[in-house]
């Protein structure tokens, strides 16, 4: 095959990917889409085979390696619960990064295999190409494997904060480029590990200090670092496919990073920089005697079963308990008693972009009862009852109405102009800001005090008495 | 004596003769780059793909912006999944790498590219089958 036509093909499944993200702007066409982008994927690989035209030993090689990763992707996606889906794209992200160093390694080490030149002629654009993608790579691999620690729960989602962490990681950030200028200078291979290894501890040390609840931020953060790598990559390689790709999954990211720092009305800066959350700021005591409103799960099925409109908001709660299955019973049974029933979705409910939608789909809830914040804050005026579960931050009123508050900004549901707000959570304590959330005290506000499921389902046994 | 020299006049005819025959092999090329040149389409091959990577940054930004909140999740799995069309990189280094320890590192990288190219397209896919409009 020639060189033209091989790149030509590379345009095509470029081009194929654009269209399975396209697809993806309506429930109906993304499945068409999803199809289109392993279309793609396919044509890349067979065109790169053709291309490489391998030796026997080379193709079963290839063979094999393609069956044991398949296979073992193939197990961990059937396999995976929908629960668990923020931790496994972050641990796909750890393999992308992985990957990307370890194709810029092969190619630094066998040049000619790529046809960027001979051992100790590489030319010094390729290697700063090469350098920057290594560098990203290598912080997407371990920044992503500690965040999939954390959004697993093997490791503390608390910040990690060491002392002067600023002055180490800019002290960090030039050792690389010192060494990138290095490489592309001298080709020599003690640089590049030396990047790979600098850009590896960088990536630890950028993640460990953000908290559990930023998580969205985070993960959509390093889904653009993936993709940078991989362009990055592709210069070298000068691949259409992998420049394409690259450049359209690093915009995914940022953009997904962008919705979620609005989300919370916070500079990605800040996130970023880390700490927020850690501290357990102490709830400032006005010496005002609150009191709180309680309710049994018999209360909430008597006010629910009465109510015309029942608007229902998940947070991440509803995740840790496994909620949605129950929660999506409570729907039916209030449907069939003629109420009408929608789902609102604040932007970072959840630990990733979409994590509730999906969640919720998993449960069979139709995706058209399933609301965004600017499309149905509105509606909650209407509503006779919003039924909180597992959110927190999200519906606290302090961030619309009170400018000390430290999350004063950031746009919330509006639950509290409910009739009623059932407020389902374990126990009085603060959310994840650290703050007391003033929705508590309101006269509308009922507390349902246990777990998430668990109450859910007593709602639902309360109705059918 | 003569021998020897013979042998080695031989050895130095038939270096001349590779010389050439490279040169030609080269000169078709050398030829296009110098009307490449007249034509004034001196564009260093990098340009081109600077060119190309900025309107695909410009078509993502498009493009994401499009797609519904509701997706999110499934986009991030699917740009996972697309990403690792740096498996490309891999199979070069695998098929023709002249070095061993290349050929180690391009397996390696073929093998967790291949995890994140099934497991990324299948997720999406089972994630994409749940989401189902109200019945009618």
């Amino acid at each position: 095959m020639s060189q033209n036509l091989a790149a030509f093909l590379y345009l095509v499944s470029g081009v194929l990917f654009i269209m399975a993200l396209r697809g993806l702007s309506h429930p109906t066409t993304s499945r068409r889409g999803n199809m289109l982008g392993m279309t793609g994927m396919g044509i890349a690989i067979v065109t790169t085979l053709i291309l490489a035209a391998p030796s026997i030993g080379g193709l079963l090689l290839i063979v094999v390696g393609l069956a044991l990763g398949g296979g073992a992707g193939a197990y961990i996606a059937r396999s995976i619960p929908m629960t668990s889906m923020p931790q496994l794209v972050a641990g796909f992200h750890s393999l992308v990064g992985l990957a990307a160093v370890l194709v810029a390694a092969a190619a630094l080490y066998s040049p000619a295999a790529f046809g960027i030149g001979e051992v100790g002629s590489i030319h010094g654009q390729a290697l700063v190409e090469m350098a920057l993608g290594v560098a990203i790579g290598a912080i997407t691999f371990t920044g992503s494997i500690i965040a999939f620690l954390k959004l697993d729960g093997r490791m503390s989602g608390k910040p990690i904060m060491l002392p002067s962490r600023h002055v180490i990681n800019a002290a960090l950030l030039a050792l690389i480029v010192f060494f990138i200028v290095g490489l592309a200078l001298t080709e020599s291979h003690f640089n590049f590990w030396a990047i790979v290894l600098l850009s590896l501890v960088l990536g630890v040390l950028i993640i460990i200090p953000i908290g559990g609840a930023d998580m969205p931020v985070v993960v959509s953060m390093l889904n653009s670092y993936s993709g940078w790598a991989a362009a990055g990559i592709g210069f070298t390689l000068g691949n259409l496919a992998l420049i394409i790709t690259g450049a359209l999954v690093g915009s995914s990211g940022a953009i997904l990073s962008y919705i979620m720092c609005k989300g919370m009305n916070r500079s990605f800066i800040s996130v970023i920089l880390g700490g927020f959350g850690g501290e357990t700021a102490a709830v400032v005591d006005d010496g005002i005697q609150r009191t709180v409103k309680q309710g049994s799960a018999d209360d909430a099925a008597f006010l629910m079963a009465n109510a015309s409109k029942v608007i229902i908001v998940p947070g991440y709660g509803m995740a840790v308990a496994q909620a949605q299955h129950a929660l999506r019973e409570l729907a039916d049974k209030l449907k069939e008693n003629g109420v009408e029933v929608k789902y609102a979705i604040h932007p970072v409910a959840g630990r990733m972009p979409g994590h509730m939608n999906v969640l919720l789909a998993e449960a069979n809830v139709p995706y058209d009862e399933v609301f965004e914040l600017e499309d149905i804050n509105s509606e909650f005026a209407q509503a006779d009852v919003a039924y909180v579960i597992g959110a927190n931050d999200v519906t606290n009123p302090a961030a619309r109405d009170d400018k000390s508050s430290p999350i004063f900004g950031m746009p919330i549901l509006d639950v509290d102009k409910a009739k009623t707000c059932l407020f389902v959570k374990r126990s009085l304590g603060s959310g994840y800001a650290g703050i007391d959330n003033t929705l508590f005290y309101k006269d509308g506000t009922m507390m349902l005090l246990g777990d998430a499921k668990k109450m859910t389902e007593d709602i639902v046994k309360a109705m059918n008495h | 004596m003569a021998n020897e020299l013979l042998d080695k006049a031989l050895a130095d005819l038939e270096r001349a003769v590779e010389a050439v025959r490279t040169a030609a092999e080269y000169s078709p090329d050398a030829a296009g780059a110098v009307a490449h040149g007249v034509s004034g389409g001196v564009i260093d091959p990098f340009v081109f793909r600077l060119a190309i990577f900025v309107l695909s940054i410009f078509v993502g930004y498009y493009v994401v912006w499009s797609v519904t909140p509701a997706l999110h999740t499934p986009l991030m799995a699917v740009t996972n999944a697309i990403s690792s069309v740096i498996v490309v990189g891999a199979l070069l280094a695998v098929g023709i790498s002249l070095s061993g320890i290349a050929t180690g590192f391009g397996f390696v990288a073929l093998v967790l590219a291949s995890v994140n190219i099934f497991g990324g397209f299948l997720v999406t896919q089972r994630m994409l089958a749940m989401y189902k409009k109200k019945e009618k």
